[in-house]
């Protein structure tokens, strides 16, 4: 295929200059030139240019290719909103041309331009018509399947967007608390008359606005409005109390008036998201101006009334040499005077006011005639049109209140009495009114949203009447014509959409997507509703509006991620582990050694000799008072009324449906003071648990819970020769009979008081956990590395212990059960005390045991010891169904060949019954149930 | 988010709690029936209107707090600390 040009490519050299004579309130600063690329061609413009309004000077007028059917598109609105001008500047995509402002050196090139800007291929449009229809979505490049990489590199062609490189910088994006009394959106002359008021009245008030100065509308218009522009920025800089945040937006409202607010355009950042808490909010977005739909309405050339002012009065650029306007209203009138203003020869002015009509705008690559309503045809480069406003109403909406249908001005209209307390509405979106009259009603909103931000005393201030000015209802001349730029969707798509039976407005907008583009409807949704409503003959009130969700504007998902945030958290022996190798493992918000490179050697160590591990993470909770007993009896399964001082024992807690919780062994230190430890993972929920169950339930009982997980760091010294070890570092008798299995002694080690031991056994060895008060942690750790050299002492790190607790049968909570695994499927029937007369679950564990049905935990080992089953590998029975699972698998360096945990269903968890294994490649194994211990059964390594 | 007047910290962000849901009686475990039993575990009213739940101001005085909201105002007309519920309840 040849791709050549049908237009004679121009570039910076041989541009059109469009650049206008000064021009009074324009924002350029002409003194100085910025240099920049546009698709690789050097162009220049002024500081206060955007990326669009400097190539439109150079007389430029296509900046993209559409979704769908890649027709050329030019500039429309002249504002963020504008559909047709998003672009990549350096490795940001979807930059919106037409807003953001030039800096030197930017390298701006235009997105989804296959196969080029300016190649008009027809064979394109009819490719994407025959894809892409009407729901393609539901219809095409479904069937077959085994197609669907060929479909993907297909739409991968066709994709509007631009391009992230994998190796963009992750920039910084930032976030900020703030409780402002007042809230203002919209920085135009009522937000800023109502910020102004609300600061007089003593208020806190932030005032943003989404363009780049304050002013709105009043910034393009002619000499009144400038002055009226200069009298309210003077008044907003005289107020302290008015924090103006411009190139920013409020994105959403969310109960209570928690706002959200993105700012631009900040030095050092990328973006910041604010999270205001505001007293009240003042919604003050002004009007966006409706595109109308007719054939040949997405052509460039054929712009809006507010964006001729816009180019004409803001970055003096002449928006074309030859135009039509179609005008409803006197913002069309007023651009027909700037046009002539800016020698722009105003071939025809449509009147739809008189009845007036276009029919349809002809060209190729932008508009070339117009063909009017009585027949004629009027050659132009520019078509203008001025046919109505939207309300933006989503704050409003998002607030509570569901603006309605007014037939009279053509928009959509809030109600003040349906919105809360807290949001109160100024400007175009209540009404229109002069300037004077507008600032006026403002200036009494924005007194009122101070009063009740501030709870001030006294009557509520009387807000004048804005008067509403009857508009024609012009949407669609029933042409044909795109009713979303942004999506590329047709007035036809919307027509077959509702003849296919989509003909609620909620359908409409999912099937084709209207109004689901960048600009979230804001041009696009009235028109889209206004289409539906024709052919489905109803009325736009009846029809509706689809939901304005969150967000008002698109965000950044940087912006929304901000920095990163989540807390870690080490052990005080962390600098150790760092300097021998631990390979960390993430545990929750720890950071612990996953093993110090040889985690086979590890357990080694520990059986034959002796080894450390950090287990500060482990859960600790201080409980005291004299009820402590009743608590652990309703928490845990099985019972603690008898355990004397000095003794420690293992419990599991189940929850209300008898689903196992937790586990972890508690110690009695003193009469009326106990240490409870949890997993890891659960000390948090565990602490909840218990102060749930003290608060709500037994709130007699005397018991004080203090979480004390960080307070201790913790040392398991495990192996035949921990009493060894540990007995040179503490002058306390660690021999059998006075510190025996299960018992706990608090003491000094390595100089260190106040430390709290217990001999467990997890590791199934003898051995003590220490816990040493936090901050001599690292000393004691050290003080035991050294002491132990001769013994042989390593440090063993948490894949170690995983394969020390598996040979000794230990079941993990989370691992050896999950959410549904209900207490007798844990492997401690013998724990649970169903003679209690009451815990936590207790009803469900009776019916449990009762039905008799559950699954058990179950030892398990191949019969091929060399055979590894990686856990969560399926256990199938007779039939070729699932069994069960393999829980917890490893090769055991002591016994040489693999072991692992598995739940299995009843019939078939009876010791020595053969299963088969399911691994994840697909492959069959036999396996053998066991009993869950694999090494050492009686226990007598661990009580020696 | 919407805001709850904790009656230890002021009003703070919902996100500072835990929601735990309508707070239904535990029937008596020596006597419950699996219905009745699951009926307390499982089974919500999800009332439009008045409802009264349990929060717990976990990232703020760790109480557990009973509180009556509207659910589709989220008006909150009262919130107690739960210990003093627990023992009007008890009386």
């Amino acid at each position: 295929m040849s791709i050549l040009p049908t237009t004679r490519r121009r570039g910076a050299d041989d541009a059109t200059d469009r650049r206008l004579p000064p021009r009074e309130g324009e924002v350029i600063d002409r003194r100085r030139t910025v240099g920049f690329t546009w698709n690789g061609t050097r162009y220049t413009g002024h500081p206060g240019d955007t990326i669009v309004s400097a190539l439109a000077a150079a007389g430029e007028r296509v900046f993209s290719r559409s979704y769908k059917y890649h027709r050329p598109r030019g500039l429309l609105t002249a504002s963020y909103l504008d559909p047709g001008t998003m672009v990549q500047v350096g490795d940001e995509p979807n930059v919106r041309g037409a807003h953001r402002l030039l800096t030197p050196g930017l390298e701006v090139s235009s997105q989804n331009t296959w196969p080029s800007l300016r190649f008009d291929v027809k064979a394109v449009n009819g490719l994407a018509e025959r894809f892409l229809a009407t729901g393609f979505y539901y219809k095409t490049f479904i069937k077959p399947e085994r197609l669907w990489p060929a479909y993907e590199k297909v739409l991968r062609t066709f994709v509007h967007a631009g391009e992230v490189p994998p190796d963009t910088d992750r920039g910084y994006y930032d976030k900020r608390h703030a409780h402002p009394d007042v809230v203002v959106a919209g920085g135009g002359p009522a937000g800023m008359a109502a910020a102004v008021a609300a600061a007089r009245a003593g208020a806190s008030v932030m005032l943003v606005e989404e363009e780049h100065q304050l002013g709105g509308h009043l910034r393009w218009g002619g000499p009144g409005d400038r002055a009226a522009l200069r009298d309210l920025r003077a008044q907003v800089a005289a107020q302290p109390g008015i924090e103006v945040l411009t190139d920013s937006v409020v994105a959403a409202r969310y109960d209570d008036n928690w706002i959200p607010i993105v700012q631009r355009s900040l030095p050092g950042v990328d973006e910041r998201l604010i999270k205001a808490r505001a007293g009240a909010l003042v919604v003050a977005p002004g009007l966006i101006e409706r595109p109308y739909v007719f054939a040949g309405n997405d052509l460039p050339g054929v712009v809006l009334s507010t964006a001729v002012r816009r180019l004409i009065n803001l970055w003096a650029v002449q928006p074309g040499q030859r135009a039509v306007v179609l005008t409803a209203n006197p913002e069309g009138d007023a651009a027909i005077a700037d046009l002539e203003d800016a020698g722009v020869e105003v071939a025809a002015v449509v009147d739809a006011r008189r009845g007036e009509t276009i029919t349809a705008a002809h060209g190729r690559q932008g508009v070339r005639a117009v063909e009017l309503g009585d027949g004629s045809r009027v050659e132009a480069d520019l078509l203008v049109t001025a046919v109505g406003w939207t309300a933006p109403t989503s704050l409003l909406n998002q607030s509570g209140d569901n603006p309605v249908y007014d037939p009279r001005t053509a928009r959509f209209r809030p109600d003040p009495a349906r919105m809360p307390e807290d949001v109160l509405a100024a400007g175009g979106i209540v009404g229109e009114g002069d300037v004077a009259q507008v600032v006026e009603h403002a200036d009494a909103v924005g007194r009122e949203a101070a009063r009740r931000a501030l709870r001030t005393a006294g009557t509520a201030v009387t807000v004048p009447d804005l008067a509403v000015a009857d508009h024609p209802e012009l949407f669609t001349n029933g042409t044909g014509g795109f009713v979303d730029l942004s999506e590329d969707v047709s007035a036809k798509d919307i027509i077959t959409a509702a003849a296919e039976g989509y003909d609620s407005v909620e359908l409409v907008k999912r099937y084709t997507t209207a109004t689901m583009g960048p600009g979230q409807g804001k041009l696009e949704t009235v028109n889209t509703v206004a289409v539906l409503a024709e052919a489905t003959g109803s009325t736009i009130a009846e029809t509706g509006t689809t939901t304005w969700r969150p967000m008002y504007a698109p965000v950044t998902l940087g912006a929304l991620a901000g920095r990163p945030r989540e807390p870690v958290r080490y052990s005080p022996m962390q600098p150790w582990h760092e300097r021998h190798g631990a390979v960390p493992l993430v545990a929750g918000q720890w950071i612990r050694p996953d093993h110090y490179g040889d985690p086979a050697g590890e357990v080694t160590a520990v059986r034959t000799a002796v080894g450390l591990i950090d287990v500060t993470p482990i859960g600790k909770l201080d409980l005291r008072g004299p009820d402590v007993p009743e608590l652990l009896e309703l928490l845990y399964v099985n019972k603690w009324q008898k355990l004397g001082v000095g003794r420690v024992r293992y419990g599991v807690m189940c929850a209300e449906d008898g689903v196992v919780l937790d586990d972890g062994v508690t110690g009695r230190l003193g009469e009326q003071h106990y240490l409870m430890s949890t997993t890891s993972s659960g000390a948090a929920a565990v602490w909840e648990w218990a102060e749930r169950w003290l608060q709500t339930a037994r709130p007699q009982w005397q018991v004080h819970v203090t979480p004390v997980t960080t307070a201790y760091a913790s040392i398991n010294v495990a192996g035949p020769r921990s009493r060894e070890l540990l007995g040179r570092l503490t002058d306390l008798d660690l021999g059998s009979e006075s510190f025996g299995y299960m018992s706990v002694r608090t003491g000094t080690v390595a100089g260190v008081a106040d430390c709290v031991l217990w001999r467990i056994g997890f590791t199934g060895e003898l051995s003590f956990e220490v816990h040493v008060p936090a901050a001599y942690g690292l000393h004691v750790w050290e003080q035991l590395m050294a002491a132990g050299e001769d013994l042989g002492v390593r440090p063993f790190g948490v894949e170690a212990q995983r394969v020390l607790r598996l040979e000794k049968g230990h079941a993990i909570v989370g691992q050896d059960t999950d959410g549904l695994t209900q207490g007798f499927s844990a492997g401690v029937d013998e724990l649970i005390k169903l003679d209690k007369p009451d815990f936590v679950g207790k009803p469900e564990l009776v019916w449990q045991h009762g039905r008799d049905t559950h699954p058990r935990l179950v030892g398990l080992r191949t019969l091929d010891g060399t055979i590894v089953p990686p856990e969560a590998s399926q256990i199938l029975d007779r039939a070729g169904g699932i069994a069960g699972r393999v829980t917890s698998s490893r090769m055991s360096p002591t016994l040489g060949r693999s072991i692992g945990l598995a739940q299995l269903d009843r019939e078939l968890a009876a010791v020595g019954t053969r299963v088969t294994v399911r691994l994840p490649d697909g492959r069959d194994v036999v396996a053998e149930v066991t009993d869950r211990v694999h090494v050492d059964p009686e226990g007598e390594r661990q009580r020696v | 988010m919407m805001l709850l007047p904790c009656p230890w910290c002021g009003p703070r962000n919902a996100g500072e709690f835990k929601y735990a849901g309508e707070g239904g009686a535990r029937p008596d475990p020596a006597t419950t029936t699996p219905e009745e039993w699951r009926r307390y575990l499982y089974f919500h009213a999800n009332t439009r209107g008045w409802v009264t739940e349990s929060w717990y101001h976990g990232a703020g005085c760790r109480r557990w707090l009973v509180v009556e909201r509207h659910t589709l105002t989220h008006e909150v007309r009262e919130v107690r600390d739960a210990v003093q519920v627990a023992r009007e309840g008890a009386r």
